[in-house]
């Protein structure tokens, strides 16, 4: 396949060749998007790891896989390490064409795999760890992660009389990852397929550990129709809820700021994990993107 | 769109067919999602006009775009919607399976 060049996705340019087909995922799902625009970027020359997770789960339906490049499945808290093995491996046998990659999702990157993926940031690991970001466990069932967000109904974090869905405000996994100074580490939103793969093209091209955070709407887990993920994908960084940004050579950016936002209910009043919210959880939600986005704008150029 | 050199999927019928251990031929896809369907995409190619969004947003992969026209796999398509509700030429529509277009 023709190298891919920074900054020049051309749709009609990329292959057509799937190298995953046939997983199980739900219809509509966020993270498949994500891993197979990855993959198309990344090409045949990548060895994957995948801990437990929908993207595991879903592809690996005994005896047949349906990743078409080397895939090895890994212990939920083990993504970092495994592919920090796998980086060494491929270093010793004199492969230098491989990419590896890693592929977890929210769980097992902000909660369980944090350490694993917090020791190859610092040893620079030769790695491409992107996590999908469906901000929950929703392979169990829609469990509470540390990167769901304040007020989102889960089943581990109910909504109702008295209870008022989660109660803490997410984890920046960005922030956290920059701080190792890593020399590459990138948000994206698969509703914005150009900048999400242009930075998936940038992190090939360079060598250590990459870290890249794609939130990937859920169909099932956040309760709105199939063919809606990619809107609301869309709403979350139009509403200012999720933000497009890299860290590079020391510094940060980010690499979309809109004028003004549009209104937070935009993106949460269709889906069912926030249908308990009232006129001042808008307010209070709106009110943290303010203060979050004052910070970032302090910190980074645009 | 699908690999070309892909096998489709038997169910074993003798002993030795079945899969041992981690040991078992690669490239066979295991069972089509069809079965999830309620509707079905169908593209109005006349409408169409290849910006490829649809190829893009496209979860399963199953739009292809090596012909003159943009085409189909359904048998592994899963009926979500995405490519039509994300088409800016409303090129897509949904057909409830068992209905003719
Ligand atoms: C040590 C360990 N604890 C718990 C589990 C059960 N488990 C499997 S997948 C999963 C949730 C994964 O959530 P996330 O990483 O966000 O991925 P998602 O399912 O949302 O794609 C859990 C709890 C496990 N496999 N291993
Ligand atoms: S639960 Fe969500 S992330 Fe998991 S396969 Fe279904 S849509 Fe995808
Ligand atoms: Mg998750």
């Amino acid at each position: 396949m023709a190298e891919v060049g920074i900054m020049a996705i051309d749709f009609k340019n990329l292959s057509d060749r799937e190298l995953m087909y046939g997983q199980k995922t739900c219809p509509g799902c966020g993270a498949t998007v994500a891993i197979r625009l990855a993959l198309k970027i990344l090409g045949e020359r990548t060895f994957l790891c995948i801990p437990a997770c929908c993207a595991a789960a879903t592809t690996n339906a005994y005896p047949q896989t349906s990743f078409f490049v080397n895939n090895v499945v890994t212990a939920f808290p083990a993504t970092g390490s495994t592919i920090a093995g796998m980086a060494a491996a491929a270093e010793a046998q004199g492969l230098e064409d491989v990419t590896i990659l890693g592929v977890a999702g929210d769980g097992g990157t902000a909660d369980i795999g944090l350490q694993a993926l917090s020791g190859a940031c610092e040893r620079n690991d030769n790695v491409i760890y992107l996590c999908y970001d469906n901000e929950a466990y929703m392979n169990t069932g829609i469990q509470r992660s540390s990167s769901t967000p304040w007020g989102a109904w889960t089943t581990t974090s109910p909504a109702g009389e008295g209870a008022r869905g989660v109660v803490k405000s997410r984890k920046n996994l960005f922030d956290i990852i920059a701080a190792h100074r890593v020399p590459y580490c990138a948000t994206a939103s698969v509703a914005y397929p150009r900048d999400f793969m242009e930075k998936i093209a940038k992190a090939k091209a360079i060598k250590g550990a990459r870290f890249i955070h794609v939130q990937a709407p859920c169909p099932t887990g956040w309760g709105y129709p199939t063919e809606k993920t990619i809107e609301y994908g869309r709403l979350a960084v139009g509403s200012g809820l999720w933000y497009l940004a890299e860290y590079e050579n020391g510094e940060m950016k980010l690499n979309m700021t809109p004028k003004t936002f549009k209104p937070v209910e935009s993106y949460l009043r269709g889906q069912r994990r926030f249908q308990h919210m009232k006129e001042d959880d808008y307010r209070l939600i709106e009110k943290q993107r303010d203060r979050e986005w004052a910070l970032l704008r302090e910190r980074m150029k645009s | 769109m699908k690999p070309r050199w892909i096998k489709d999927f038997h169910y074993p019928s003798r002993p030795e067919e079945l899969a041992f251990g981690a040991c078992t031929e690669a490239g066979v896809l295991i069972t089509p999602n069809s079965g999830w369907r309620v509707f079905r995409p169908v593209i109005d190619h006349s409408r169409c006009v290849r910006c490829l969004l649809c190829w893009t947003y496209c979860p399963d992969g199953v739009i292809g775009k090596e012909e003159k026209e943009l085409t189909i796999d359904y048998d592994y398509c899963k009926g979500c919607g995405i490519c039509a509700h994300e088409c800016p030429k409303r090129a897509i529509s949904m057909v409830k399976e068992g209905k003719r277009p």
